[in-house]
């Protein structure tokens, strides 16, 4: 890749953070380093990787609101963490935390677990019960 | 925690790398007069590498991998060069941890970590997966906050005491339980042209000679075989995420572009000077068509996601340019077991 050819396709995707940094060839051949904003393949292949969790975290968010899951649903996709995931980062057993989708049993939970849960996904007690951000998420 | 307002640590020059390990390696050493580039580090350390685990699954996705696994070029580099590193893991203890961490900043020691990302706070949205082998520099304390050197990004960044616990205990695939590491003690002088010539060898004999047959240009060529049936056989969605993977390895985890090509690339050239071998450039000028190569299989992936070309055709030339990519690799590679 020449210096000139660095591809500074900005979709935002770095969101102004940083710029990635490239090694490319000058005019002489030798090497040095170039930034980058973003590259479309490259951006392409991160946006095909989060519409496949976003759809997951549709279909949550209607089953939930359906009444068919506990909003736990809903965070886990929200978060990627699968069963086995969050049960290594609240040390539930993965058939308990299985249970907890269900909302009847999710409801009568006592707040110490809700706690472990909140923590996981990093947010507060009050964010992890909150039902209405589901409703304007569509 | 120690009393708000108190200031620990050491001044640390902050340079910003491709790809986090080689960052954090290349840092460390100048830190300690050692100065040598990111390339140069990449390069010692044997970076290059190919991987395909179709069996082996992350997230419902194959493993594919352009690096040899975490920490493998920082104990590379310093095993060449003779320094003397420590490295610690407290896998129940995270306040331990951090205990520790302060006390080593304590000492005017900047530390290694190895972090998760997914609850890097300071990297964008679209970075943050659970992905577990990223590398930074603490080199700071004031009060409740961490100064950090973390190679991917352009300046200094900061975390709380909290944030930096929570990443260091991320879990999942490869937890990095809290691991860090740090110079000891580095030589007064050591032989770099030896070194160099070691790491060639070394990184030839990784993609040339291991044998199973999902290693190194094996593995390249074995993936390009099972590429041309992904459409049939995953049906196209699914054949679609597969490449995605593989485009995402390719670019987006800091490989410099074209999955390390360029940046080992830029080794060979600083090899041909330090070895006054000018046979290396053209090796150089090799490894870098052959980025360029990895560069249009890229562009056709991309426009495979975008829905916007007949998939089979696609996955054919796909396939046909991994295997050019096979060949030209394996010519490169094999001139390099032959340098003396």
């Amino acid at each position: 890749m020449k210096k000139n050819e660095v591809p500074q396709d900005n979709e935002g995707l770095q969101e102004d953070k940083f710029r990635d940094l490239c090694y490319a060839v000058d005019e002489d051949g030798n090497y040095v380093t170039v930034h980058s904003t973003g590259w479309e393949p490259k951006n392409e292949a991160m946006k095909q990787a989060w519409k496949e969790v976003h759809i997951k975290v549709d279909e949550a968010r209607k089953e939930v609101l359906n009444g068919q899951k506990s909003i736990l649903a809903w965070h886990m996709e929200k978060n990627i963490m699968a069963l086995k995931l969050l049960s290594q980062y609240t040390g539930i057993p993965r058939r308990k935390i299985k249970k907890h989708l269900r909302p009847e049993v999710f409801e009568k939970l006592e707040q110490d677990v809700l706690l472990k849960y909140a923590e996981a996904f990093n947010i507060s007690l009050t964010e992890l019960l909150d039902i209405k951000q589901l409703e304007k998420a569509s | 925690m120690s009393a708000q307002g108190k200031r620990i640590g050491v001044d640390f020059k902050h340079y910003q790398a491709a790809h986090c390990e080689n960052g954090v390696t290349s840092n460390l050493l100048k830190h300690y007069g050692i100065n040598l580039s990111e390339p140069m580090v990449f390069g010692l350390g044997s970076g290059p590498f190919f991987s395909y685990m179709p069996f082996y699954k992350l997230n419902g996705l194959p493993v594919i991998s352009f690096r040899p696994y975490p920490g493998f070029i920082f104990n590379r580099v310093t095993r060449l060069l003779g320094i003397r590193i420590r490295r610690k893991k407290f896998p129940k203890d995270p306040e331990a941890a951090m205990k520790e961490l302060d006390a080593t900043l304590g000492r005017g020691i900047p530390a290694g970590c190895l972090v998760g990302v997914f609850h890097l706070s300071y990297f964008p949205e679209a970075y943050r997966f659970h992905f577990n082998a990223h590398n930074l520099v603490v080199y700071e304390k004031s009060g409740n906050t961490y100064v950090i050197s973390d190679p991917i990004m352009e300046t200094p960044v900061t975390l709380t005491y909290d944030e930096l616990k929570r990443v260091r205990y991320a879990k999942g695939t490869y937890p990095p339980k809290g691991r860090m590491y740090y110079i000891e003690k580095v030589p007064e002088q050591y032989d770099l042209k030896k070194a160099i010539i070691k790491s060639l060898h070394k990184t030839a004999r990784q993609m040339l000679t291991i044998p199973v047959p999902l290693f190194g240009i094996k593995g390249m060529r074995y993936m390009a075989r099972k590429m041309i049936k992904w459409p049939v056989k995953l049906g196209n969605r699914r054949a679609s995420l597969y490449l995605g993977q593989v485009v995402r390895m390719l670019e987006e985890i800091g490989t410099g572009g074209a999955g390390f090509r360029f940046l080992y690339a830029a080794y060979l050239q600083e090899a041909a000077r330090e070895l006054e071998r000018p046979e290396l450039n053209e090796l150089s000028e090799q490894m870098t068509a052959a980025g360029d190569r990895w560069r249009e299989f890229a562009i056709i992936a991309g426009r495979i996601f975008k829905g916007r070309s007949r998939a089979e055709e696609s996955y054919l030339s796909a396939s046909e340019i991994l295997l050019d990519i096979a060949n030209r690799e394996e010519k490169i590679f094999r001139q390099l077991l032959k340098i003396k």
